[in-house]
């Protein structure tokens, strides 16, 4: 089975926690991820760094920009990351945008992530439409999981036809922003992870964008089975070091 | 699975009266191969918002009355399809400007911001952002929010917001906010991208004004609607002129593409009208420093449109170069990349040295001083021979004032 779908399976919440490959260091992959895997943390996404990430603030555009600037490239990316599966056991997800992903050529990327032994994609800038018409039946054969994205404007309507397609868990995204935003949840927020609770979806939800500390990782898994957290992570080990990993998810929970 | 998705994208368009011209945008907003909307979910309500409604409302009598009548006496159109009698007797051919120099702001871009602010208000939309490179559709932009009363903010690269200091002032004496864009090459590019994380972080009240022919669907078809009216001028007035609708040949510098999908847009299924589309090939084609996409570029997805891009190996967007800072854009429309890939278009590249001497010497040829994107466009007849009976149609897209700098630095003025 999947790893993400025995994970979803586990009675706990879920910590899942993203990094921009190639960052700090070129070679730091392998190192964060087994930190990762040995502080507790549930699920990793795996960041493929991109010159134009559209859907992120600065913290990770400007480590994206580092990693790039630093070597990385997918090649590299899965170069580093074969033979992982013999310490790393613990579900692993490729973020990242489509262009790169294109350019590598769709089918090859994925049967280079089922080689290594990558559970799932999320690929904020494919929509659904386009993953349908032309992508599903290559994920699918690969064995990946394609993650959907919903945010606080996401219609009922929309939701449904995401949750429908989705054989994962579904990325929440907790407010109308981009990555990276500390100021807290508001009431609206709240509301969001109620209304959305209370449609009884057959995917599971992990909620991200704006989760930095224990206090916002509790507000988003009080509804919803996990949380996500990307810039806070990011800026920790910018301040403190590559080696620094177990010190931030000790903060969390 | 491509070939087929065509297929059933022809057949939805075959049945569709509307969409019977094959060089348009589908239903699915794709041009062939390209288009589309690769935008991340946040954006879905806003571009589905809009994708559902734009073409109603463009198609109600009293949005058309509005628009019409604001280019007619804000913008001052019809602009004047001109004889350029020595420029035509020194290349042998008769040549026509269509002096969109002469619209209010002094480019063609405004068409289109009149066009999207009224779209904007239809929509409910209170709060209006945009990008610009050189400014000049910052200013457009920051005009149209001017008339409305509607607020404006406008991100513009950091590099560009130095370079562009006039044009910065004005959009501040029209009561915009200018934004710099901090990451990345802070450039156009970046601009963009921080318009539309803007436009994520405010789904509700505000629309975009993209400035060209990109972006994802409807922005490519909305864009060029707003700027067929250049096309649809030149029609009358070439019928007046020269007793029929159609020239030989339409020519235009092709950045984004916005004024050239003007020109072109009802032409583009005349099979008798030659279309050129004239890229800046920046310090030569091959030198690194270009932006001449169609010969550089790969298929891939920029700002949400799958299209012809400059972009590394590994699909990272790279930097493009041009002494025109409206051409300065490492993409290209998905309707010229269809032009480009079908062979429907005659693609040139003109570098910046053979673009500034023609924008010298249509100054002494004809009284008219035009931006440097459009000198682009009048280079080519040094080396592309026309028929002595040719009737061939440049789009003069945009004046020169914007570039005397350049220009005086260029020339030693």
């Amino acid at each position: 089975m999947n790893r993400i779908k025995q994970k979803l399976q586990e009675d706990k919440k879920l910590l899942s926690l993203y990094f921009t490959a190639g960052y700090p260091a070129i070679d730091d992959t392998v190192s964060i991820l087994t930190q990762l895997q040995e502080s507790g943390v549930d699920m990793v996404e795996i960041g493929l760094p991109f010159s134009d990430p559209l859907a992120d603030g600065p913290t990770i555009q400007e480590s994206s920009t580092a990693a790039l600037h630093n070597g990385m490239t997918t090649e590299k990316l899965f170069s580093q990351l074969d033979g992982i599966r013999e310490t790393i056991h613990i579900p692993l997800i490729v973020m990242g945008y489509f262009n790169p992903m294109l350019q590598y050529g769709v089918e090859k990327f994925c049967k280079r992530c089922q080689e290594i032994g990558i559970d799932g994609i999320i690929m904020p800038d494919l929509p659904l439409a386009e993953y349908e018409a032309e992508y599903k039946a290559i994920f699918e054969k690969y064995g990946l999981i394609n993650v959907f994205l919903i945010t606080p404007q996401t219609s009922d309507a929309r939701i449904q036809q995401l949750d429908a397609a989705s054989d994962g868990f579904i990325y929440m995204v907790s407010s109308a922003s981009t990555t990276g935003g500390t100021s807290g949840f508001s009431n609206t927020t709240s509301d969001y992870f109620e209304r959305i609770a209370a449609m009884n979806l057959k995917s599971q939800q992990i909620v991200g964008f704006g989760i930095s500390n224990e206090e916002t990782f509790k507000a988003a898994t009080t509804h919803q089975k996990g949380a996500i957290i990307g810039s806070a992570f990011i800026k920790h080990i910018t301040k403190n070091g590559a080696n620094s990993v177990a010190s931030f998810v000790e903060t969390i929970r | 699975m491509q070939r087929l998705r065509r297929l059933a994208h022809n057949t939805i368009a075959m049945n569709t009266l509307e969409k019977e011209k094959s060089y348009q945008a589908d239903e699915r907003g794709y041009y062939g191969d390209f288009g589309g909307a690769f935008i991340p979910e946040m954006l879905y309500p806003n571009v589905e918002e809009l994708r559902s409604q734009y073409v109603q409302i463009m198609q109600e009598p009293a949005f058309q009355e509005e628009f019409k009548q604001l280019l007619m006496d804000y913008v001052g159109r019809p602009t004047p399809l001109y004889y350029a009698k020595r420029f035509s007797e020194k290349y042998g051919t008769k040549v026509y400007l269509k002096r969109e120099d002469l619209c209010h702001t002094g480019a063609h871009k405004v068409n289109n911001t009149i066009g999207q602010i009224l779209m904007a208000q239809r929509l409910g939309k209170t709060r209006i952002i945009a990008e610009t490179g050189a400014g000049q559709h910052g200013v457009a932009t920051a005009t149209v929010c001017a008339l409305m009363g509607l607020e404006c903010i406008v991100y513009m690269g950091a590099v560009d917001i130095e370079r562009q200091a006039p044009n910065v002032a004005r959009m501040k004496m029209l009561g915009a906010t200018v934004r710099p864009a901090m990451s990345g090459s802070r450039t156009l590019k970046d601009a963009t991208n921080e318009a539309i994380r803007d436009w994520i972080n405010n789904p509700v009240n505000t629309h975009y004004i993209i400035g060209s022919v990109v972006g994802p669907h409807p922005y490519p078809d909305m864009v060029a609607r707003f700027q067929s009216v250049i096309s649809e001028e030149t029609k009358k007035q070439l019928l007046e002129k020269e007793g029929k609708e159609n020239p030989d040949y339409v020519v235009a510098c092709v950045g984004g593409g916005s004024n050239a999908a003007g020109l072109y847009y009802h032409y583009l299924d005349q099979p008798d009208v030659g279309i050129i589309a004239v890229e800046a090939a920046g310090k030569g084609v091959d030198t690194g420093e270009s932006a001449a996409t169609s010969a550089l570029g790969r298929e891939g997805i920029i700002h949400g449109s799958k299209t012809l891009l400059m972009q590394t190996d590994d699909g990272q967007i790279t930097e493009p170069y041009s002494i025109s800072a409206g051409l300065d854009y490492p993409g290209v429309g998905p309707m010229h990349a269809n032009l480009f890939r079908s062979g429907r278009g005659e693609f040139i590249s003109v570098t910046d040295e053979d673009a500034m001497t023609a924008g010298l010497e249509l100054s002494k040829l004809e009284g008219i001083i035009p931006a440097i994107e459009t000198s682009h466009a009048l280079a080519i007849f040094e080396t592309r021979k026309f028929k002595k009976d040719d009737i061939v149609v440049i789009n003069l897209s945009g004046r020169g004032d914007k570039d005397l700098n350049t220009y005086i630095d260029y020339f030693k003025l």
